[in-house]
């Protein structure tokens, strides 16, 4: 009887030109906190679909309790006793805590479930993880909280071993993640494995008997808790070198183009910034710091609850994207296929979409200057496809970036706000936009990119702020950036 | 604590004060209305509607829609009819038969909307055009009577003095559907799949095959609620359910079933068929006309389908702001 319980051998992904996963080799002990950390893109994410069954490797072995599996399915990762909660949990709302806890496998007699029953059973659960609830309580009702304990709940039903928490403090709040940690460490003593990914150090060192880090696809080491430091974890985590080449370049000018100040609504708390003309600022951090959400404000999306905002000094307050579209503020949204493109239509009526109106004569679309207009931009931006009149949908991530900033460039506009500009797109293609970034500021326009990639923040701005929880976290200049600082900033609970 | 209950009660029963408040008014304002006699009459009447709202509610917990119903409500008249009346088939083999045939149609339903992936409203459209030529290619847009005594019972026979047989039927048919949605487990899987299909998949549930049961069971019960309403009218028409779906979908919406799938139960939608009941009586009691009729039937259900979706979107945006203002304060 070893005390391994999960073993990852030689564990390799590849993706189409991306090597996701690098020759991993890890241990599980039975009845541990194993962190799990790494930058964005590490493969922390790759590796737990691994062990779930959700990707197959293309090479290497996972051992579950000395049971060797070359391809592993999400089936037979269940039957194994591997159970993940993800940030998005998979509970129905309308149904109570026990039936959702059960769901699939209710307690019944012949047809007729046994709700009683189901709620003792899940009431011996939630005291295992110390915790009260209504088991009568419909998921719906519950805070979110209560809602991952459900989650959690179900997994044991189950008989999960080992219990993959992937970012689970996110969506908390501080007292809701002082009652999850309550419930890891009462897991941990009924002799479950957790393997805890996080991207806040501080909870790595309260919560887990032993880290691991990955960085780029590859393992770099594992540590007990009590040998090493958060510095130590930063540097194991950073030591990347730029692989790609960032274009030079220096346009930014003395004149604001916007100022913000104390801007709260929307989960963001008093962040003021000003943008310069010919300037690219980043914003960095966590997923879920506040950036999209600071977008979403600026754009018009949300409505802005205090503070204010300048646009060319004169004070500017966007109800609308409308607003801000007709100001000259363009965002070029995170998920392109759901809210930049429209996938179905041609390359053509994506690129026209935001101006249609300026090739119509009344009510009437001029044909001929819309194809004049497509042709123009397919070619300076270097568009890949047949015709104009290709469908959006059969063009490759990065030609589609291309044209949602197509879309957006015709209009003319002085603030573009670009969200994950080249997230999902191929390293070519990542080229390609870095270029278009630098014309864009080139031009005297300003750019706010928001980041999730190391490398991208600092090989593309100017000038970079951190958000840490919805508030400001730091601000550095192009001449003072460095990795370690930035993940320090990012994993601060500003309080 | 008390608190929070009555605006619970006041959220989800809501429509009991509109029904009561309806029902007060057509006592003072319509002729007779009050009379025991009528409302027996209104509970005959009703009976079909209750259990056709019984199936429906089940297809539009699990995210679906039928609006076949009004045109298998005729084919099952019309056939029912023929077999008797023309063929000579004993009424309890027709009967038999015409309820098998309900419950395959709704079973067709079901597989389609399952394996094509398509809109359960198109399909269930579709299907809709097919069942009313059917039903005339069959009649020859005739009426078919002269059915064998006896089969009158069931829609027009009472039972302990004065209480309509129909009436008992419906009754019996609302306690078993309540139940099955509380008790049975794949009652259950219906709020399930209706509510998030995606977790209910990831739950090992096989969400196919519980929307088809859905579409079978609002078969199934549809058939019986048209056999009733042959035995009520005593004449098989191809026209007997023509927009009868409209009312069946109204009765649902008013009763707090949502169109959006997920919510709703059976003494919600006991009360949509009370209101959709009493409406049209009422309005005929007082000399409204038939058209008329339909306009206040259509702004009803536009009303309740527009205030669904505005509460569930609503509750849905006080719920990020309060998580948003518990992350700041914390």
């Amino acid at each position: 009887m070893s005390d391994i319980i999960l073993e990852i051998k030689n564990i390799t992904k590849l993706y189409p030109g991306v090597k996701a996963l690098d020759n991993v080799n890890l241990e599980f002990r039975r009845g541990e906190v194993h962190a799990l950390v790494g930058e964005n893109g590490a493969g922390k994410s790759t590796l737990i679909k691994t062990i779930s069954g959700a990707v197959e490797p293309t090479s290497g072995t996972i051992i579950v309790e000395g049971k060797e599996f070359s391809s592993f399915t999400p089936s037979t990762s269940k039957e194994n006793g591997i159970a993940v909660v993800y940030q998005e949990f998979t509970l129905v709302p309308v149904l109570s805590a026990a039936e959702n806890i059960f769901l699939g496998d209710f307690i019944r007699h012949g047809w007729i479930c046994d709700q009683k029953a189901m709620n003792v059973r899940a009431t011996e659960f939630f005291k295992k993880l110390d915790i009260e609830i209504d088991p009568n309580e419909k998921v719906k009702d519950l805070t979110t909280g209560y809602q991952q304990i459900v989650e959690i709940a179900k997994a044991l039903s189950k008989n999960a071993k080992i219990l993959i928490m992937d970012e689970p403090s996110a969506p908390l709040t501080t007292n809701e993640v002082a009652a999850m940690f309550r419930i890891v460490n009462a897991l941990k003593r009924e002799g479950v494995t957790i393997i805890y990914i996080s991207h806040r150090l501080e909870e790595v060192f309260l919560l887990a008997d032993r880290v691991s880090v990955l960085r780029d696809g590859g393992y770099v080491g594992t540590k007990d808790i009590n040998d090493t430091n958060k510095d130590d974890l930063i540097k194991m985590m950073v030591g990347r070198t730029l692989k790609e080449t960032y274009p030079e370049r220096n346009f930014a000018q003395d004149e604001n183009v916007l100022e913000a100040k104390n801007l709260t609504g929307n989960g963001i708390k008093d962040i003021s910034f000003t943008l310069k003309k010919g300037e690219i600022l980043g914003f960095g951090g966590l997923v879920g710091a506040g950036r999209t959400e600071l977008a979403e404000l600026l754009f018009g999306r949300m409505p802005i609850k205090s503070g204010e905002l300048y646009f060319r000094g004169k004070k500017f307050v966007p109800r609308f994207p409308s607003d801000s579209v007709k100001k000259g503020i363009s965002l070029v949204p995170e998920d392109r296929k759901r809210h930049g493109l429209i996938l179905p239509m041609s390359v053509k009526d994506n690129l026209t979409l935001a101006m249609i109106k300026r090739f119509s004569k009344g009510l009437i679309i001029n044909k001929r200057a819309e194809v004049e207009y497509s042709n123009k931009y397919v070619a300076s931006l270097n568009i890949k496809t047949p015709n104009i009149m290709a469908r959006v949908r059969n063009l490759s991530g990065g030609n589609q970036q291309k044209i949602v900033l197509g879309k957006w460039l015709g209009t003319d506009p002085t603030v573009f706000i670009l969200d994950e500009p080249t997230r999902g797109i191929d390293v070519g293609a990542k080229q390609e936009i870095y270029k278009l970034m630098t014309d864009i500021v080139k031009s005297g326009k300003s750019i706010i990119m928001i980041s999730s990639e190391m490398e991208e923040l600092l090989g593309m701005s100017d000038r970079m702020i951190i958000l840490a929880k919805g508030r400001f976290s730091a601000e550095m200049k192009r001449e003072e950036f460095n990795q370690a600082a930035i993940l320090k900033y990012s994993s601060e609970s500003v309080i | 604590m008390k608190n929070k209950k009555i605006v619970y009660f006041i959220s989800n029963y809501g429509i009991l004060f509109v029904f009561v408040a309806m029902f007060v008014l057509f006592s003072i304002y319509a002729p007779n209305f009050l009379k025991i006699n009528n409302i027996f009459n209104v509970a005959r009447q009703i009976s079909t509607l209750g259990i056709c709202t019984v199936g429906m509610s089940m297809v539009m917990i699990t995210g679906g829609i039928d609006l076949s119903v009004g045109y298998q409500i005729s084919l099952v008249n019309v056939c029912c009819a023929y077999m008797m009346a023309k063929a000579g088939i004993n009424p309890i083999i027709a009967v038999a038969l015409v309820i098998l045939m309900g419950t395959t149609i709704g079973f067709i339903n079901g597989v389609i909307i399952v394996k094509s992936g398509v809109m359960p409203l198109i399909i269930t459209l579709a299907v809709l055009n097919v069942l009313n030529g059917l039903s005339f290619m069959i009649s020859k847009g005739l009426p078919i009577f002269g059915f064998p005594k006896g089969f009158s019972v069931l829609g027009q026979g009472t039972i302990f003095g004065n209480v309509p047989i129909s009436l008992i039927i419906m009754a019996v048919i609302l306690v078993l559907g309540a139940f099955l949605l509380k008790k049975v487990y794949f009652g259950r899987y219906f709020y399930a799949v209706g509510s998030n299909e995606e977790a209910a998949k990831l739950s090992g549930i096989n969400t196919g095959a519980v929307r088809i049961l859905a579409h079978t069971l609002c078969g199934f019960l549809t058939a019986i609620g048209a056999v009733l309403l042959l035995s009520r009218t005593n004449s098989g028409l191809s026209s007997n359910g023509a927009g009868f779906e409209f009312n069946v979908i109204t009765a649902c919406v008013l009763g707090g079933v949502s169109a959006l799938g997920g919510k709703g139960n059976i003494f919600g939608a006991l009360i949509g068929c009370l209101i959709v009941g009493f409406l049209e009586n009422g309005l005929l009691l007082m000399n409204v006309s038939a058209y008329m009729q339909l306009v206040v039937k259509g702004l009803l259900l536009l009303t309740a389908v527009c205030y669904d979706t505005y509460m569930i979107r609503n509750s849905e945006r006080v719920k990020k702001i309060k998580a948003i203002n518990a992350n700041n304060e914390a």
